[in-house]
């Protein structure tokens, strides 16, 4: 008996000892955001700021495809093992009215975040409701849907003269959709094992969402109105119907097995000498103009989404914000980080670390624009960029977004006027189901 | 009783000189297996029932409202839940007959003497150890179209086999073929071995043909550890979800262990997600029940 008496002693005393030891660490911050090569750029500064401050900040990551599902179990359970999050913009509306993140409203006043930040980046990764003047986080990773595409095979001077003889203009950067789909159509070359185009087709969570928004804002179409949530008429309309063709026409001129396709099958594209252009996340180009993840860095050029029939000219948003989490004991803390990453100096510092700024002033400097290849066009970019819905139900809706247009686009089954009314039907259920439309 | 029915402490043991008890010893292993599962299954069970009769959402802090059964009448009247069935179903045949098939087709094969028989027993064993999600994996850059071994050694060219909506669900079938037949092969195994040599030699002296050996003597002796097989099989195909995650998202080849999945952790319906694990649930206890009634005449016989 005293043996036992002696070892749960013991045990009690190591338990004290390695919480003290916690205890004497209490200046510390956790971050949480998905696996990728802006979370090590977040780690680098939030390195700075332990060296100001003597915070530690620690950058914990999850890989992509889990990052909403491991992010949501430990809200729901009221966890504070995170301080922060940088969250999708479309978690907004389940962040906020789920009571997971906190207020940001009084601070983004003080500061005048809505100006200082671009201002797309401020309805989007920040506010909600729309237009409610409430903020629920700071916009910190700007993102959106652009694309690359191989210069080398642009500019061979022969391919320049057979796509003239054939289309009656010079290849070049397309102009708009038709060019995209004309060039796309052009490098299609099954039998060199040479490829239009790669586009994004996953539907396990917004690739297939993110990718159709691209044709669909360029068209000029809507998802459906973000006040009224009325979506008939916006989401089937006919500008809505010629987008899906348009973007189904380029599912054509994939390479072969396209079906499943996100960011890592896009850059595959460019690195494996498959695709003449591919559609991806901004974020994701710095490795390819990294000659250790990209044979073709050299030959490798880009471009914002471009302009559809009529002119308009918008692109999917992507990036995210970051929240502070209301269950976290450390709020202050996270709070004085915040006030830190908004000056001037760290928006540079982390243009600089290869982090996309949302910093309006950073964002027009000439030295931010020429600092990389794609930085010109993720600046134009920005400025014109529109997003999903951003209610709480927002996964039931891209869910049905899914479920209905993947069938059309890879399957070929039914039209796009039938699969887009039967969306807007479903959407319209949805909304019904939460009390937002009658 | 139960002092009766387990063996009794050897008194000179250390056990026993500490003055523990058989029963006190029985219930040192038993209670923390008993509530761990009370724990961990029988309560998530009961209290997951309740949610099913309401709309909560684990996402946000809306109090949850009972609806009765709103949650499963929604469920069996979505023509997307009775499909996610129906490819379910046909999964489930493809694979566990393939598997059938193939795992006591190769036990046939090894059931006699052989050289390095055990060796290759092990080595056909291999597929099984590995984990779901390193196969779904590997098997996904096998299959692709780009840089696949299979369609190079095929010769099948560009052949799609994941991107093809008609293909996908036999690709994921054939892995799980792939991957399980082995565990069919192994019971299968231990089932012939068990069949008495001397019926054989009997069957020879009355000059009965390979057929009607097969299907007299092999075939029923096997029966009953290959009726486990298949429970077992069908069992794990029924729920069957990182292999064709990580293959493939084609909405032909979208198991119901897939949709529920995302319905509990994508969309956190979480009152609709318990309904619909319910549904599987007695699905799956209904179909066991078939096959253990079957066993059970099986034996008899």
């Amino acid at each position: 008996m005293r043996k036992i008496v002696t070892s749960v002693l013991a045990g009690v005393g190591l338990a004290l000892a390695c919480g003290t030891s916690v205890h004497a660490q209490e200046k510390s911050l956790t971050i949480f955001w998905a696996e990728w090569d802006p979370a090590n750029y977040l780690q680098e500064l939030g390195n700075e700021y332990e060296k100001e401050t003597g915070v530690k900040i620690t950058v914990e990551t999850t890989p992509w495809s889990d990052f909403q599902t491991k992010a949501f179990t430990e809200f729901n359970a009221h966890g504070d093992a995170y301080d922060l999050v940088v969250g999708d913009s479309q978690w907004l509306g389940a962040g906020s009215t789920g009571g997971h993140y906190v207020d940001l409203t009084d601070f983004f006043k003080k500061h005048d975040l809505g100006n200082v930040m671009a201002p797309a980046t401020v309805k989007y990764y920040s506010e909600y409701p729309g237009n409610s003047g409430k903020y629920w986080a700071i916009p910190l990773e700007g993102d959106a849907v652009g694309w690359s595409y191989r210069k080398d095979w642009f500019e061979d001077p022969k391919e320049k003269e057979a796509f003239k003889a054939k289309y009656g203009y010079e290849l070049d950067v397309p102009k708009d959709f038709k060019a995209l789909r004309d060039i796309a159509e052009f490098f299609y070359r099954p039998d060199q094992k040479k490829y239009g185009i790669a586009i994004y087709t996953d539907n396990s969570y917004d690739a297939m969402a993110m990718g159709f928004e691209n044709a669909l804002f360029s068209y000029g179409g809507e998802l459906g109105d973000y006040s009224t949530y009325q979506v008939d008429g916006h989401i089937n309309s006919d500008k809505a119907v010629a987008a899906l063709d348009a973007y189904k026409e380029l599912y054509k001129f994939t390479p072969p097995g396209w079906a499943k396709s996100f960011f890592v099958e896009d850059n595959q594209a460019i690195t494996e000498n498959l695709a003449a252009m591919s559609m991806n996340f901004f974020a994701f180009f710095p490795s390819l103009i990294n000659e250790a993840s990209n044979p073709n860095a050299k030959n490798t050029g880009f471009f914002a989404n471009p302009p559809g029939p009529n002119g308009d000219q918008f692109a999917a948003l992507g990036g995210q914000g970051i929240s502070v989490i209301s269950y976290s004991q450390k709020q202050d803390e996270a709070m004085k980080f915040l006030e830190w990453f908004i000056k001037d100096e760290t928006q540079k510092k982390w243009a600089a670390l290869g982090g996309y700024t949302c910093s309006a002033a950073v964002l027009k400097s000439p030295e931010f624009q020429s600092a990389t290849p794609y930085n010109k066009a993720f600046y134009e970019t920005m400025f014109k960029v529109k997003d999903f819905w951003a209610v709480p139900e927002y996964a039931e809706l891209l869910q049905q977004l899914n479920q209905r247009i993947y069938p059309y686009m890879i399957g070929g089954s039914g039209t796009a006027k039938e699969t887009l009314d039967a969306l807007a039907a479903d959407w319209n259920a949805t909304f019904k189901k939460y009390g937002r439309v009658k | 009783m139960a002092t009766t029915m387990i063996t009794t402490l050897d008194r000179s043991s250390r056990a026993a000189a500490r003055g523990l008890s058989d029963i006190s010893i029985r219930n040192l292993f038993i209670i923390p297996t008993i509530l761990f599962l009370i724990v961990f299954n029988i309560f998530p069970l009961i209290y997951s029932l309740g949610y099913s009769f309401t709309d909560f959402r684990a996402s946000t802090n809306a109090p949850a409202n009972f609806v009765g059964l709103q949650n499963y009448r929604d469920l069996l009247n979505d023509p997307y839940v009775w499909s996610n069935f129906a490819i379910t179903a046909k999964y489930v045949i493809i694979s566990v007959a393939g598997q059938l098939f193939v795992g006591f087709g190769v036990a046939m094969l090894l059931n006699r003497d052989i050289p390095l028989k055990g060796f290759i027993t092990t080595l056909l064993l291999l597929p099984m150890m590995l984990s779901m999600a390193v196969v779904g994996l590997f098997w996904k850059l096998l299959y692709d179209p780009s840089w696949g071994v299979i369609n190079y050694a095929l010769g099948l060219g560009n052949f799609e086999w994941l991107a093809d909506p008609r293909m996908a669900l036999y690709a994921v079938a054939l892995t799980d073929i792939w991957m399980w037949s082995p565990f069919v092969m192994l019971l299968s195994l231990a089932g012939l071995s068990a069949v008495p040599k001397h019926l054989y030699e009997a069957a020879a002296i009355d000059r009965a043909g390979p057929f009607y050996t097969f299907f007299r003597i092999t075939l029923p002796l096997v029966a009953p550890i290959l009726m486990i097989a298949v429970i077992f099989r069908t069992m794990e195909a029924f729920k069957t979800f990182d292999l064709a995650y990580i293959l493939t998202s084609q909405p032909t080849a979208e198991l119901i262990s897939i949709r529920l999945y995302k319905m509990a952790f994508q969309e956190w319906q979480t009152g609709r997600s318990c309904a619909m694990a319910y549904i599987v649930l007695i699905m799956v206890l209904a179909i066991t029940n078939i096959y253990v009634k079957y066993l059970n005449k099986v034996k008899e016989r």
